[in-house]
């Protein structure tokens, strides 16, 4: 009791907005709806809405890269494409029997986070920061999108997986857990959802333990100030690296859901396009906050998805307008800025009240 | 043992001459002042000492080791700590997590809050805890960050001028809780350019000009010196 005591505790603490007995009410009764809501609703639906859950986590990469840690990385769809097409290469090669499509998830992440070991390394031990980080990153997405898209020949293929250009690649498994008797397929509908949806509360909770510790104390000092935090003595560029590989991890986690959500997966997903998508749903949302992100990513995610239905044209100008008027408006972003409001409020309120 | 000895320290910018065969030694348990006009080197010798910026040639050693190639976060793990020009804490975070960041290396759970406490009541910022630290007034903001560098208890410490910007009952205050630390067996060497603070605090004085030693002594022999009064008028090349 006491052990489960002491890890509630570390749930909480100066790096995460929402604490104490009101915020969990209120994480309880969201969890429990997220629950519920399949047996309200319709298989397509909830598909759909398992796609926004999907890009949450690369959200939450840029979330700790840059919300907490501060360094701008504007290529975590490298990661998320390496994890993507790693996932279709190793799952055409040696199908989904026995589990392998969830070996093949760990693998395809393991494979993104090794990437993202070789390119921190030289980038934070040869002291890459600032805007030189965002364009380095970027240009390895762009590039990593350049190459695919040449790969449309017959010559190009992993074993029995082609990577087919620009057409990208498709048809591989779906997630498939086993089982006695027969294996459960996550297909893109309730399976699929009650998985990402426990992998995203995981996920969520690991984060927040993650970045109320003495690590994440670092993390964000490394943000205010990198020179005092080095001169207090902590080797910086291990812990810049360490969080740029949490981060890719995350991205590859997204890129894997992705790609075995609609069995699919394409050079574009690494353009530019998608490189900048995260940056604005972290950014409206409030970037140093993993709440705020998870709010934030899933409203934009719906909004865009409703203008893209209504004036399809649109939606792209749409979104850099809400970036601009973000950063006009409430620079740390919009859902960080009402949390703090609500936090004021509630505050007021028990003051009244005591 | 000598704690510090600088060796034939030189540092070039170009064809600039920032740091020219510089010589320091420190004593254990001396407080230490390096004075002199802008542009003589000062921060730079610093700079060196942290390994912010490395030597073109000459030798740092600490305590007895050389230390002219370590890493700046291995040079604090041996026994250096800095108070920066610029107040250095960590602007967005609160008084108590600037002193947590910088405790938490040493200290853990109950430990660590009694730490933190202990700290705040030193620096007299009790009742400023909960402040973030970039709403602090300019001389809290030197006391916090002081606070974090001598948190690493260490063994040498160099405050790049701890009390730009504070009033005289500040300055005073300053140095009382230089006086303090030094009472306890640490070792200081600061960049100050306010004389009430070197006349309160300083055992030894060296003067830096041109990237060179100029003169060294004790702050009464610094005074008198009429070739020291001369290039803080800018008369100077003796």
């Amino acid at each position: 009791m006491t052990g489960f005591l002491s890890l509630f505790r570390r749930l909480e603490g100066p790096q995460t907005v929402g604490r104490g007995p009101g915020f969990w009410g209120l994480f309880a009764v969201v969890l429990a709806v997220a629950l519920a809501y399949p047996l309200f609703s319709d298989g397509y639906t909830v598909g759909n809405t398992v796609y926004f859950f999907v890009w949450v986590f690369i959200a939450l990469s840029l979330c700790i890269i840059w919300g907490y840690g501060g360094s701008l990385s504007f290529g975590q769809t490298a990661f998320f494409g390496i994890a993507g097409y790693g996932y279709g290469v190793l799952t055409l090669n040696f199908g989904s029997a026995y589990g392998f499509t969830l070996v093949a998830l760990v693998i395809a992440v393991g494979i993104a986070a090794l990437f993202a070991v070789l390119l921190g390394y030289f980038m934070f031990f040869g002291r890459i920061a600032g805007v030189f980080l965002g364009i380095v990153t970027l240009a390895v997405t762009l590039m990593l999108e350049r190459f695919m898209a040449q790969t449309a020949g017959p010559e190009w293929h992993i074993g029995s997986a082609r990577l087919n250009g620009f057409n990208g690649m498709s048809a591989m498994p779906p997630l498939t857990i086993p089982w006695p008797g027969e294996p459960i397929v996550l297909f893109a509908d309730v399976g699929l959802y009650y998985f990402v949806l426990g992998l995203l509360v995981v996920v969520y909770l690991a984060l927040r333990i993650l970045m109320n510790s003495s690590f994440g104390n670092v993390i964000v000092a490394i943000r205010e100030n990198p020179e005092r935090a080095e001169m207090l003595g902590y080797d910086i560029r291990k812990y810049q690296l360490i969080t740029f590989v949490i981060g890719a991890a995350l991205a590859g986690i997204s890129g894997v859901l992705y790609t075995a959500w609609g069995q699919y997966i394409t050079p574009s997903s690494m353009g530019m396009t998608a490189a900048a998508l995260p940056l604005i749903w972290v950014a409206v949302g409030g970037r140093s906050d993993l709440t705020s992100t998870v709010v934030g990513t899933l409203v934009v995610l719906a909004a865009f998805q409703a203008l893209t239905i209504y004036g399809s044209q649109y939606a792209l100008v749409f979104m850099g307008v809400l970036l601009v008027l973000t950063v006009l408006i409430a620079p740390n972003g919009l859902v960080l800025g009402v949390m703090h409001w609500l936090g004021r409020l509630a505050a007021r309120f028990t003051q009244r009240a005591g | 043992m000598s704690l510090l000895e600088l060796r034939e320290l030189n540092k070039h910018f170009g064809g600039l001459h920032v740091t020219n065969a510089v010589n320091l030694t420190l004593e254990p348990g001396e407080i230490h002042c390096l004075i002199g006009p802008n542009g003589a080197g000062k921060s730079t010798l610093f700079r060196l000492i942290l390994g912010e910026h490395h030597p073109g040639s000459g030798d740092i050693l600490f305590a007895g080791e050389n230390i002219t190639a370590l890493k700046s976060f291995a040079r604090i793990h041996r026994g250096l700590s800095v108070k920066f020009q610029v107040p250095g804490v960590f602007k967005g975070l609160s008084v108590r997590q600037n002193l947590e960041i910088a405790l938490q290396s040493r200290h853990r759970g109950a430990e660590l809050e009694a730490e933190i406490g202990r700290l705040l009541t030193f620096l007299g910022l009790e009742s400023e805890q909960a402040q973030t630290a970039g709403n602090l007034s300019h001389g809290q903001k030197q006391w916090l960050e002081i606070g974090m560098a001598i948190s690493l208890k260490p063994r040498l410490l160099l405050l790049d001028e701890p009390t730009a910007g504070m009033s005289p009952e500040e300055t005073h205050m300053t140095g009382e809780m230089v006086q303090r630390l030094n009472a306890d067996g640490m070792t200081v060497l600061a960049i100050e350019h306010d004389m009430a603070f070197v006349r309160q605090v300083a055992q030894r004085v060296t003067v830096l000009h041109l990237g060179q030693v100029f003169a060294q002594g004790s702050i009464d022999e610094i005074v008198a010196d009429e070739r020291v009064a001369a290039i803080y008028l800018g008369q100077a090349h003796a």
